[in-house]
């Protein structure tokens, strides 16, 4: 039998894991959130592509905005490299000491890649060229 | 609430899962990977801005570049390599996505009779996820 944790939903909330708990808890909500954009995305083409609707077409134009393009981005990166964090403490079990290094070390990563895609993405906005 | 989850020695459903959950993370940005190389050996510096190479990367369907300044698409970048590795993409990422889901849900669910049902609901929306995505990329 494993453990049995019964923790209310507000007493979970005073628990302070810091770092290391808010990726967790990143990680799970971009990973729900990239299957139900994503998906939301693949249906709304499969109808354009097959009855040309304008629902669909309408989902597609706000998926393909800028606005939701930086969200989208920001789940998608930030949940590719919080992955391969997890499979390279995984596979080496003894670096999870160093786990919160780890995570400073992916946000150091992340934030100039995120940043520059950021700043590439408004430049063109405001540029109108889509 | 979270509820436990046990998991049984040896190889069981759950280990499976979360092998395939580790692989098929890392062939995903191996594939992206091997996309915007590919992307940028066929002249994509040139001839693509940067959200259309995002886009590519993502997923190297055809549609992807339409709003480019490719000449011509048909002439390397949509041929039948690019098929097999969107349906290598689909595959391993709807896979990692649903199998995500049943361990989220299972999470703050306990055993229950809902479970099996529950599974059978994912398992469904799986199959029919995977086939509505290889159609669109076999057939567009």
């Amino acid at each position: 039998m494993g453990l049995n944790r019964r923790v209310g939903f507000f007493a979970g909330l005073k628990y302070r894991g810091g770092g290391p708990m808010w990726a967790w808890i990143l990680h799970r909500v971009s990973g729900l959130a990239m299957l139900l954009f994503v998906g939301t995305h693949v249906f709304a083409s499969f109808f354009m592509q097959q009855t040309g609707s304008d629902f669909a077409t309408n989902i597609n134009i706000i998926y393909e905005s800028w606005v939701f393009q930086i969200i989208v981005t920001f789940i998608v990166m930030f949940h590719g490299l919080n992955g391969m964090r997890i499979i390279i403490l995984d596979i080496w079990p003894k670096f999870q000491v160093f786990q919160r290094e780890a995570l400073w070390l992916q946000w150091l990563i992340f934030i100039p890649v995120y940043g520059l895609t950021v700043f590439i993405l408004i430049q063109r906005s405001i540029a109108g060229s889509y | 609430m979270m509820s436990s989850r046990t998991v049984k020695p040896g190889l069981s459903f759950e280990y499976i899962m979360w092998i395939f959950t580790r692989i098929s993370g890392l062939a995903l940005i191996l594939l992206a990977i091997i996309g915007v190389i590919s992307a940028l050996a066929l002249g994509a510096r040139t001839q693509v801005d940067l959200p259309t190479l995002m886009r590519w990367t993502f997923f190297p369907n055809p549609n992807h570049v339409i709003n480019s300044n490719i000449p011509d698409v048909t002439l390397g970048w949509a041929n039948a390599f690019w098929q097999v590795m969107q349906i290598l993409i689909v595959f391993f990422g709807v896979t990692h996505g649903f199998n995500g889901l049943r361990v989220v849900i299972e999470d703050y669910t306990g055993q229950s009779i809902v479970r099996p049902f529950m599974r059978g609901f994912i398992f469904l929306l799986w199959i029919f996820a995977l086939v509505i995505a290889i159609y669109v990329i076999i057939f567009s």
